[in-house]
């Protein structure tokens, strides 16, 4: 059997999974206070009467570090930055403790100018004043060569409790970004940590021996323990769990949306060939832009609870949310309102809704009936339109090759899956905007922990080789190992199938789901002065998100 | 410095699968470093930089502006018409109000192909400033325009193309033409009788650095616009008076580039030449996205900068200075030469030679253009190739008067097509192109 928990921002759900098939559930309100005994709450529910020895996995979601960054119940991080020609400092990211060194590598990885290791003695002195037992290394082109990085984290390792180094996070480009994401990584990892050690005194305590796993903004799960150095990973994985819960009920292999309409915004994802599509370089929260892998979402102002006003004769829906539904006791009319005061809705109080809508009627100059429609309809309208543009962003994403450009994939979605209160009702009209069929998963209030239930592992390696200057680099894994000039793509390839198996494994994937795909494939002949000199290969391996495979036959 | 941000569009289109020939200068590696540094410095993170993703430059906007010898389709590749369609789509986002600006980051470059097209030359087919020049006017309407071209080799394409046209001013900064290919661009090519002055040319000695460029346009270019008042400025803009570029010999910066278009700002750039692309195109192309978006470029600096190598000798500094002299009273004197270069002629006629170095073809050319107080003049062509095409071509001028325009149906109507391998009517206020 397999547990499934996710303590989200306001709810925590908890699956059991016997056999393939759902067999408990259980939905509870979060305690904001205290989100550990949430989710111990959760599994004492579930774990009651049953064997435990039968747990074969146990998964989890939390809004733990999500929440840490937004309320801002963060440690101190002494940020040390080699930052090189470009941007000015006045364009980066800026944080508390910023420590700019000398050295910097280029585009290639070619170390411009050295470290000066004399200048980490004076940060060290400033960390010890200050008392900041927490810091985060960022260089330019340091996922070219990390070198750098990882002298600066030498450094600085003795006199702190934790060193986040920019290359191991992503090996993407964008500097700011990396700059970011070393500074939330270090900021959350204690907490991370002393959350991963009261899992674990859990799992002691019941004698449970079966592997924890983690899920990650990606939609993949890793091993508990794997997830420690690299807590940022593990942030806004609530979006995701939604994402991978509504996986079970499409159909494998289809071009889809997923919408989770919630009370205040409603939630866009993009399925491709029945894949979540992820973000081009990451996700953003707090105000920070970071490189951790997360799967695509776009957020709309418009919810089931959004408030509804006449402005200048018209109907403005949201984005500001005053409450609940008047029908369930709120102060101003929502879109529920229309929804419950057409017998769209048979919930909650129908004549509140009723005397809530009538002054926007009068307003309107229409009927009671005509009002709650125009309101749901522009509801319907205004989350269609929304898709639309999703849509059309995604399908007009730059790309650099001819090859793509002309015979590059759109995303042609023929279905919508629709989540959260409203998802009954509105489904269909959506459906039918868009042209598209309409369908509502089951057990949708438990989709989150089904969700982390089910999600496969996933795992990511980039390879850059120069053979000019006969150096391979496997940034997150801060590897540079030598190369020959015949080493060809082909082997490139080969290896970074290899590395990424590798790395897999040890995360905790199990051998049926290694799904691999080559993400980038890129070669570029050198030339200088006009004589060939080498080349420049550049691999990119993903196992994508998805569904575990052991689970798929009984769902 | 306070500078005032702007919504900068890009469209960056390296086409990572294209080269002219392995070890050509314009091959696949050419942006590949230029999109590492842009990437890593986040620049796209930016809410004022907004990428657009090219399309396709349709056979109708190639055929707007050139004579292709036989048709667009036989000179022209994909590589061609989304470099082309790149351009157009960064005119659209400035003239539709998407943007402030936009910087066309494409390739290959275009300002060395001129009106008839036989081929490729210096690595260019098609002219991607021209043709978006032509769509700019057949879709926003009548526009006064200049382009700068402050590649390091003279523009003499885009030159070509609108020599009759006074109401496009062609200005070109180059390397001197007696030291660099194409080996023209000297202050007396001063454009056609009906346009005399709106082609300017400034040839500047090797061993140029910031400090002379700034001269020239501060002494000639930024005044001249000040006077013309164009609706638009086009930066045709190569990136091969670097320091570092290996075949030419300027010594121009990443600072200079930036400040340059920072100062000239331009409504839109598109990237022609430059090939130093490890050591200048990765710090010059974030210089020029950063000021162009009113962004802090001050950091932006090659690994190798030292300001005491990069000085100007005295020489250089006075031949700086004469040229932009010269080139300015081009512009001033411009009414005064019509009379004596033109005197009582109905028509002027000037023959050329044009070699196609990329692709090794000999073109002879006789055009012909009607002198007129109205407009432009209408234009005719009569091209030999040695590939052994001969073409004859009338042209109908952009804001064309209706002498012009009769003359130039009476001329299409009348040229035999037995004599010629193809006979193309380009009439630009109607947008119609016809071959028979
Ligand atoms: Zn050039
Ligand atoms: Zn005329």
């Amino acid at each position: 059997m397999i547990i499934g928990i996710d303590v989200g921002g306001t709810h925590t759900d908890a699956v059991l999974i016997r056999d393939g098939r759902l067999s408990k559930k259980i939905k509870l309100l979060t305690r904001q206070d205290h989100l550990m005994a949430s989710l111990l709450d959760a599994a004492d529910y579930l774990l009651e009467g049953e064997d435990l020895s039968r747990i074969e996995r146990l998964a989890i979601s939390t809004t733990l570090s999500t929440n840490a960054i937004v309320e801002r119940k963060i440690d101190r991080v002494g940020m040390v930055i080699s930052s090189g020609p470009g941007l000015s400092p006045g364009q980066l990211p800026k944080f508390q403790d910023t420590y700019y060194v000398s050295g910097y590598m280029n585009h290639r990885g070619i170390e411009v100018t050295p470290l000066k290791e004399r200048e980490l003695d004076d940060i060290l002195e400033d960390f010890r004043k200050k008392g900041i037992r927490h810091a985060g290394v960022a260089g330019k082109f340091s996922c070219r060569n990390p070198q750098q990085e990882i002298r600066i984290g030498n450094g600085l390792k003795g006199a702190t409790d934790h060193v986040s180094l920019g290359h191991r996070l992503s090996g993407q480009l964008n500097f700011p970004r990396r700059m970011a994401t070393a500074y939330l990584n270090a900021a959350i990892w204690s907490r991370h940590r002393q959350f991963v050690r009261e899992v674990e005194n859990f799992m002691a305590e019941k004698r449970i021996t079966a592997p924890c796993y983690i899920l990650k903004a990606d939609g993949g799960t890793i091993e508990l323990p794997q997830s420690v150095d690299t807590p940022a990973q593990t942030i806004l994985s609530g979006p995701a769990a939604s994402i991978m819960g509504t996986l079970p009920f499409v159909e494998p292999g289809q071009d889809a949306v997923i919408l989770d309409i919630g009370g205040t915004t409603t939630d866009i994802a993009v399925l491709a060939d029945g894949v979540p599509l992820l973000e081009p370089l990451g996700v953003t929260l707090g105000g920070y832009k970071t490189l951790i892998r997360g799967l695509r979402t776009r957020s709309i102002g418009i919810g089931g609870d959004s408030t509804v006003k006449i402005v200048q004769g018209r109907i403005v829906i949201g984005p500001e949310r005053t409450g609940p539904a008047v029908a369930f006791g709120g102060p101003a009319p929502t879109p529920t309102d229309a929804m419950v005061a057409s017998g769209r809705l048979p919930l909650g109080d129908r004549k509140a809704s009723e005397q809530a809508l009538q002054p926007l009627a009068e307003q309107m100059k229409r009927s009671l009936p005509e009002t709650a429609e125009a309101i749901f309809s522009l509801t319907c309208d205004l989350i269609a339109q929304a898709v639309t543009e999703v849509m059309e962003d995604i399908n007009s994403q730059p790309v650099y090759t001819i090859h793509e450009l002309l015979e590059g994939k759109t995303v042609v979605p023929k279905a919508l899956y629709a989540v959260g209160g409203p998802a009954e009702v509105m489904a269909a009209p959506l459906g039918k905007r868009l042209g598209w069929s309409s369908h509502v998963p089951g057990n949708a209030e438990v989709a989150n922990a089904i969700g982390v239930a089910l999600s496969r592992t996933t795992a990511e390696v980039a390879l850059l080789a120069d053979t000019e200057r006969g150096i391979l680099t496997f940034a997150e894994e801060g590897l540079q190992i030598p190369v020959s000039k015949r080493f060809s793509r082909e082997e490139a390839i080969g290896l970074a199938r290899e590395k990424l198996l590798e790395k897999a494994r040890r995360l905790g994937a199990s051998e049926n789901d290694m799904d691999m795909e080559i993400t980038e494939d890129l070669v570029f002949p050198m030339v200088r002065d006009f004589y060939a000199t080498g080349k420049n290969i550049r691999i990119k391996v993903q196992i994508k998100p998805g569904l575990a495979s052991y689970l798929k036959s009984g769902e | 410095m306070e500078r005032k941000s702007k919504k900068t569009g890009l469209i960056f289109f390296p086409a990572f699968d294209w080269a002219i020939s392995p070890t050509h200068p314009e091959r696949e590696e050419r942006l590949l470093y230029t999109q590492d540094q842009v990437f890593e410095e986040g620049l796209l993170d930016f809410d004022n930089i907004v990428e657009y993703k090219p399309g396709l430059a349709a056979k109708e906007d190639i055929d707007r502006t050139h004579i292709c010898v036989p048709d667009a389709a036989s000179v022209t590749t994909d590589s061609h018409l989304i470099a082309a369609g790149g351009t157009i789509r960064a005119a659209q986002a400035v003239l539709e109000g998407k943007v402030d600006n936009a910087f066309a980051l494409v390739r290959p470059p275009g300002h060395h192909a001129m009106k008839v097209v036989h081929g490729a030359r210096g690595f260019c087919n098609v002219n991607m400033e021209a043709v978006m020049i032509d769509y700019i006017r057949r879709h926003y309407g009548p526009k006064r325009i200049a382009v700068i071209d402050t590649d390091c080799h003279h523009g003499d394409g885009t030159q070509d193309i609108f020599w009759h046209d006074p109401h496009t001013l062609c200005i070109s900064i180059h390397q001197d033409g007696r030291t660099l290919y194409p080996g023209t661009g000297f202050h007396q090519e001063m454009g056609g009788p009906n346009a005399l002055g709106t082609t300017i040319n400034i040839p500047l000695p090797p061993g140029t650095s910031d400090e002379g460029f700034f001269h020239t346009l501060d002494h000639a270019i930024l005044p001249i616009l000040e006077e013309f008042k164009p609706d638009l400025v086009i930066n045709s803009a190569g990136q091969d008076n670097h320091y570092t570029d290996p075949i030419t010999n300027m010594r121009f910066t990443a600072q200079g580039y930036a400040r340059l278009n920072e100062k000239l700002a331009p409504d839109i750039a598109v990237l022609e030449g430059g090939y130093s692309i490890e050591k200048a195109l990765p710090y010059v192309n974030v210089g020029i996205i950063l000021a162009m978006a009113g962004i802090d470029y001050s950091h932006v600096r090659e690994p190798d900068y030292d300001a005491a190598t990069l000085k100007q000798t005295g020489d250089i500094i006075r031949f700086v200075e004469k040229s932009t002299e010269m080139a300015y009273q081009v512009w001033k004197e411009r009414k005064n030469f019509r009379e004596r270069i033109v005197g009582h002629n109905r028509s002027m006629t000037r023959r050329k030679h044009v070699y196609y170095d990329t692709d090794g073809i000999s073109e002879e050319q006789e055009e012909t253009v009607r002198i007129c107080d109205d407009c432009g003049g209408m234009v005719t062509i009569d091209s030999q190739a040695d590939t052994g095409r001969r073409i004859f071509a009338v042209i109908v001028p952009y804001l064309a008067c209706p002498r012009c325009r009769q003359a130039g149906e009476e001329a299409y109507d009348k040229a035999d097509n037995r004599r010629y391998a193809g006979v193309y009517f380009q009439d630009k206020d109607r947008d119609l192109f016809r071959v028979k």
